[in-house]
């Protein structure tokens, strides 16, 4: 299924890849600043309000509020169970693709409402990457990322040309796959066809990018170069990234938010949460102690 | 849960407090060799300051894997930076009471230049600053390790009031120099133990309560950037 909720992601119109300028689509973020003395706001970007959850009769997420800020890597940490792979999935609809689930809230990306667009518009603007690597079977590494840019019409080789080479050299794929564009995007190593559906996320040129778990299933080398593209990739990017690694969220996010049992624990800057973390629960979970 | 990590947090606070001891016992005896004019006493002295150097060295290695090994965070993480920070500054201290030997080895070569008061004094507060700062890291206590930043001030005025009184002794009587000196010596060493313990106070207000207070920076405007971006 992630299969082919994934080419819905990719499912998209091609778009200019920098910052747009056009006014058709939806706005980038204008920085607006709240004057108020003496208290800086963080910018709001993704923003979800009152998020509840629930697989059938069981509640999974239970009133979760939190803001991933624009340009941000916002990292989601917490035990097996806690609700993170779910609450992402909230985020571009694709929680409620799943039988018998359903969720309550409310979510923002700039402001504007997310939940009230069509799921496959919002999940262009919100990209998605799994844990496991999936590039689509029998397609060349140069179809893969153009997909999701053919399934919305574009025919144009130049345009699918520049937009295939943008979006690897984005993923930091393009050096090492610039001469075998027309083999099979299976026969890459784990690491690169992660980067390979990375790039195929961008190609459609996403505002957020939701990763889950997306370096569990690669070595440590592997895993380094995706945390590179990260910080790379947030300059443009907001990135929410759920990983059991609390290692890797330390090393990768600007922001950690804590959550047990459903329930957003603790949100802060990733320095305080690994340093001097308020809640007892947090502490007890990044030092080990938990159970 | 107990972690088998904690047998490794709790060895470690065990080697801190056995050279915190190593360090308070330096310190009262070269007092002791100075007040009371023997001069034997110092060798031991020189023979402890070997073990506590050696074990800086096994501290921060301690420290070392353990950073290296369990990846600590939080409170681990916050007490065992305190602890190499602690380290340092108990090796420092055992420095200064071998400074404090040497110079009363020197001293003890001439009669007494007056009757010792203010000196004494500041061994024994610098040392009980040193005591309760270590109590505080073992139990844990803000409010023990706090007592000890004020004590501070008092030590710095004793040194202060040590400098004016023997400067009119070097005025009146040039022969004085010598010793008046090596007293004002002395007394600058007990002033830095009594600092070095502020220090560790310092640090275990940070391990306890996850504040950095030095400098002053608990009083700073909250609005402020930080200093380093991150």
């Amino acid at each position: 299924m992630e299969t082919l909720v994934q080419s819905s992601t990719a499912m998209a119109e091609m778009k200019k890849p920098s910052i747009r300028t056009d006014v058709s689509g939806p706005a980038r973020p204008v920085q607006e600043a709240v004057p108020m003395p003496g208290i800086a706001l963080p910018e709001q970007g993704l923003f979800a309000e009152n998020i509840n959850a629930w697989f059938g009769a069981k509640q999974a997420i239970r009133n979760i509020t939190l803001n991933m800020r624009p340009r941000h890597v916002t990292a989601i940490i917490g035990p097996s169970g806690c609700g993170k792979s779910t609450f992402i999935r909230c985020l571009n609809r694709m929680h409620e693709v799943v039988p018998g689930a359903r969720m309550e809230g409310r979510i923002t990306l700039y402001g504007q409402d997310i939940l009230s667009q069509d799921p496959v518009a919002l999940r262009r603007r919100v990209g998605m990457v799994f844990q496991k690597p999936q590039p689509f079977p029998m397609m060349s590494i140069f179809d893969n990322v153009a997909a999701g840019l053919r399934l919305n019409g574009v025919r144009n080789h130049g345009q699918l040309e520049t937009v295939v080479e943008q979006s690897l050299k984005r993923a930091a794929l393009w050096e090492e796959v610039k001469d075998i564009l027309d083999k099979a995007g299976t026969g890459l190593s784990g690491g690169q066809q992660q980067r390979l559906c990375i790039a195929r996320a961008l190609a459609v040129n996403p505002e957020v990018l939701l990763m889950d778990e997306p370096c569990s299933a690669l070595d440590p080398i592997a895993t380094a170069k995706i945390e590179e593209l990260i910080l790379e990739l947030k300059k443009n990017y907001t990135i929410v990234i759920v990983t059991h690694n609390m290692q890797q969220a330390a090393r990768v996010s600007d922001e950690t938010a804590f959550f047990l049992m459903g329930e957003l624990i603790e949100c802060d800057r990733t320095q305080k949460i690994f340093t001097t973390p308020q809640q007892k629960r947090t502490e007890d979970y990044i030092t080990g102690r938990f159970g | 849960m107990e972690r088998h990590f904690d047998q490794d947090l709790q060895q470690l606070k065990e080697r801190i407090l056995y050279m915190g001891s190593l360090a308070e016992t330096m310190i009262h005896i070269a007092t002791k060799a100075l007040v009371d004019r023997k001069r034997d006493l110092v060798k031991d002295v020189y023979r402890q300051e070997k073990d506590v150097n050696m074990l800086q060295i096994e501290v921060d290695d301690r420290c070392l894997k353990m950073i290296a090994l369990h990846a600590p965070a939080a409170s681990d993480l916050r007490f065992i930076t305190a602890a190499m920070k602690i380290n340092a500054d108990l090796e420092r201290i055992a420095d200064q009471a071998v400074n404090i030997s040497q110079t009363t080895e020197s001293l003890l070569e001439e009669p007494p230049l007056k009757p010792l008061i203010d000196v004494p004094r500041m061994a024994q507060i610098a040392s009980k600053m040193l005591k309760d700062a270590l109590d505080s890291f073992v139990n844990q206590d803000e409010n023990l390790a706090r007592s000890v930043l004020v004590r501070d001030d008092l030590v710095d005025e004793l040194k202060e009031q040590v400098f004016r009184e023997l400067l009119t002794y070097m005025i009146s009587d040039p022969a004085t120099i010598k010793r008046a000196l090596e007293l004002i010596l002395i007394s600058r060493n007990l002033e830095r133990i009594a600092d070095h313990a502020t220090n560790i106070a310092e640090d275990v207000v940070f391990v306890v309560a996850g504040k950095d207070i030095r400098h002053g920076s608990e009083y700073l405007e909250p609005s402020r950037p930080p200093v380093a971006p991150d």
